[in-house]
């Protein structure tokens, strides 16, 4: 697989699974105009994960379908840190905040890319993406305003910090950490990054999940 | 005001607003009606939610969390009108909780496989049309008006719905069996779905045009648009008395009536454990609510 | 919370009418609430977003005098604009 493949999957994976994960809120987020308004984001990310599969796809001479459902748990690209399962609003929101200002380090290196495809849809993303930004600084602004909101923030932060660190390469992931670091007022602890290459036992459960009714008939029109 | 001439007013076609002066009686009527369509939209969500989850294509997974995130609108829709009529969400949410509120039948009963997420999006979403088509007259204005956006969303559901259904019963034999499979189901709880045939006069939804169709008058409804799409694809539904007569007034074996009101007051099979799931879910994120509902700092 | 009301404007050039109301701890909240409930499946081009109290009702138009006098309704000019016609001898063959 060339370079430009490995780097549409590894997008359009993270983008995928958390989109996944977080259209598992629809329904049970904490307040109703919340939930309608993240349900919005999840959908994003799988809509973005589905523009760039297609580019992959077209490569590859196969489907966006199939590259998104049909692989093996292994060969999935994404990052460690959206695998994770935490229907817990503190963490959701903890992930959606780090794995943004990674995705926006990311998308701006895209976006200057000498390859006009890439190029393009990078900033078609980004012109998405700068409103699930808005929205997770929103939750930030108000968590860090009090005393639990604050306490809950730190906590899962420091939790997701090192499956965070993962999402970017080296030469990435210094200006994210400085981005992190200058917004969060408590401390982050010095920690090896969970990279990609590796995949959570979560992975390899959802994917079963997610691909059983696609099984029952392999190749069948849905 | 008097209250007949309130009666009056609205049977003639009058609308009332939020501050307008109503008797207690519509007032009442009117906050329970609104409460339970709103809770039935929020409940609505829980059978869909782990299909999301299992969606076979990109495409399917988008548009069922789209069409389930309609539902949470909806819900949010008419939360507002009971909130703006004086009963904040909390209380509602508690009621709904405890049992003391109701939801809609069809909310109550399990789902097994893709088949009941094409039947439901489908003719669930279609039934729930045809009574919302009905409250876009309401004789509560803001209840009328929300029902305009309501009405507009749902319309893709019922596409969504039929077009999963039509690739099931093009596929495979084991797909088209989905289908069938679910049919069989969800055809008793449809059929109940409309509510048990009081006449309209003796509805006091309708008496004070709350709604402006009778639970009767809509099944037939629902009948006359949906039964001959479902047989034109050479599908089956569990009842040997279902036809249209002569005079197009359809013809089917009763409902179970004692089913139903056992299921809308908590005893279908699956009602105990969506009204856990919310209460945990509410519990987990309980913070998180008090959090955005804190005065500012 | 705050209630915010929502106007929505479906085209440019459209009025913008009320479309509904959510409660948010602030307006950028009330924002990023307002742009999905009215807004995601691009039914909208602009939305605005009024907090409730700053909303002046205004109701009881008294209507107890004939006011025809200033309104298109009040006019009714075809028998005299007939008359003026003839005069003229400039009615036409099917003038009623």
């Amino acid at each position: 697989m060339n370079e430009r493949v490995r780097l549409l999957l590894e997008i359009a994976d993270d983008e995928l699974i958390l989109g996944w994960r977080d259209s598992e809120w629809t329904g049970i987020a904490p307040y109703l105009e919340e939930d309608v308004a993240f349900s919005s984001i999840a959908q994003n990310e799988i809509g973005h994960a589905r523009a760039l599969y297609e580019l992959a796809a077209a490569e590859l001479g196969t489907t966006a379908d199939a590259l998104a459902l049909d692989r093996a748990p292994e060969d999935y690209r994404c990052a460690p840190l959206v695998e994770l399962r935490r229907l817990e609003w503190a963490r959701t929101i903890a992930r959606h905040w780090l794995y943004e200002t990674a995705d926006g380090v990311r998308l701006e290196a895209l976006k200057a890319s000498a390859d006009p495809e890439l190029a393009g849809l990078a900033a078609k993303i980004d012109r998405e993406e700068l409103y699930h930004r808005m929205h997770a600084e929103l939750w930030i602004e108000r968590l860090l305003a009090g005393d639990e909101g604050r306490g809950k923030l730190e906590e899962a932060i420091v939790e997701l910090w090192p499956y965070a660190l993962g999402v970017l390469d080296d030469e990435l992931r210094p200006v994210f950490a400085e981005r992190v670091r200058a917004r969060l007022p408590f401390p982050l602890p010095d920690a090896e990054p969970v990279t990609r290459g590796r995949h959570t036992a979560e992975l390899a459960e959802l994917l079963e999940e997610m691909t059983s009714v696609r099984r029952s008939a392999p190749g069948a029109e849905w | 005001m008097s209250e007949q001439e309130f009666l009056e007013y609205v049977q003639e076609g009058g609308q009332v607003e939020v501050g307008d002066w109503m008797p207690d009686e519509y007032r009442a009527r009117l906050v329970k009606f609104v409460e339970m369509h709103a809770n039935s939209e929020l409940m609505g969500v829980l059978p869909e939610r782990e299909w999301i989850l299992r969606a076979p294509t990109l495409q399917r997974k988008l548009a069922l969390t789209a069409k389930v995130q309609d539902e949470v609108g909806h819900a949010q829709l008419l939360y507002r009108v009971v909130e703006d009529l004086g009963k904040p969400r909390e209380a509602c949410l508690d009621d709904l909780l405890s049992g003391k509120a109701k939801f809609h039948n069809v909310f109550h009963y399990p789902t097994a496989s893709w088949g009941d997420v094409g039947v439901i999006a489908w003719l669930v979403d279609a039934a729930a049309i045809v009574s919302q088509k009905a409250l876009l007259k309401s004789s509560y204005a803001p209840y009328a008006r929300i029902m305009k956006k309501i009405c507009w969303e749902e319309s893709f559901h019922v596409l969504h719905g039929r077009d999963v259904v039509l690739a099931l019963v093009t596929g495979t034999a084991g797909q088209r069996e989905l289908v069938q499979e679910a049919l069989g189901r969800w055809w008793g709880p449809l059929m109940q779905f409309h509510g048990n045939p009081i006449p309209r006069d003796e509805d006091p939804m309708y008496v004070w045009r709350i709604k402006s169709q009778g639970n009767e008058e809509a099944r037939q409804q629902f009948l006359e648009g949906y039964v001959p799409q479902v047989w034109e694809l050479g599908l089956e539904l569990p009842d040997p008395k279902l036809r249209r007569g002569e005079d197009g007034v359809w013809a089917y074996t009763e409902p179970d009536w004692e089913e139903l009101r056992s299921v809308v007051t908590g005893h279908g099979p699956m009602s105990e454990q969506r009204l856990d799931f919310r209460r945990l879910a509410r519990e987990n994120s309980a913070w998180a609510t008090r959090l955005l509902l804190a005065e500012a700092a | 919370m705050k209630v915010f009301e929502v106007f929505r404007q479906e085209r440019k050039g459209q009025p913008f009418q009320h479309a509904g109301s959510i409660p948010a701890p602030d307006a950028a909240f009330a924002e990023a609430w307002a742009r999905e409930q009215y807004g995601r499946r691009g039914e909208s081009v602009a939305l605005w977003l009024v907090p409730r109290d700053a909303v002046q009702v205004v109701e009881d138009f008294p209507d107890e005098f004939d006011l025809k006098y200033r309104r298109v309704d009040g006019y009714s000019i075809k028998a005299r604009l007939k008359e003026a016609r003839e005069r003229a001898g400039t009615a036409a063959p099917g003038d009623r």
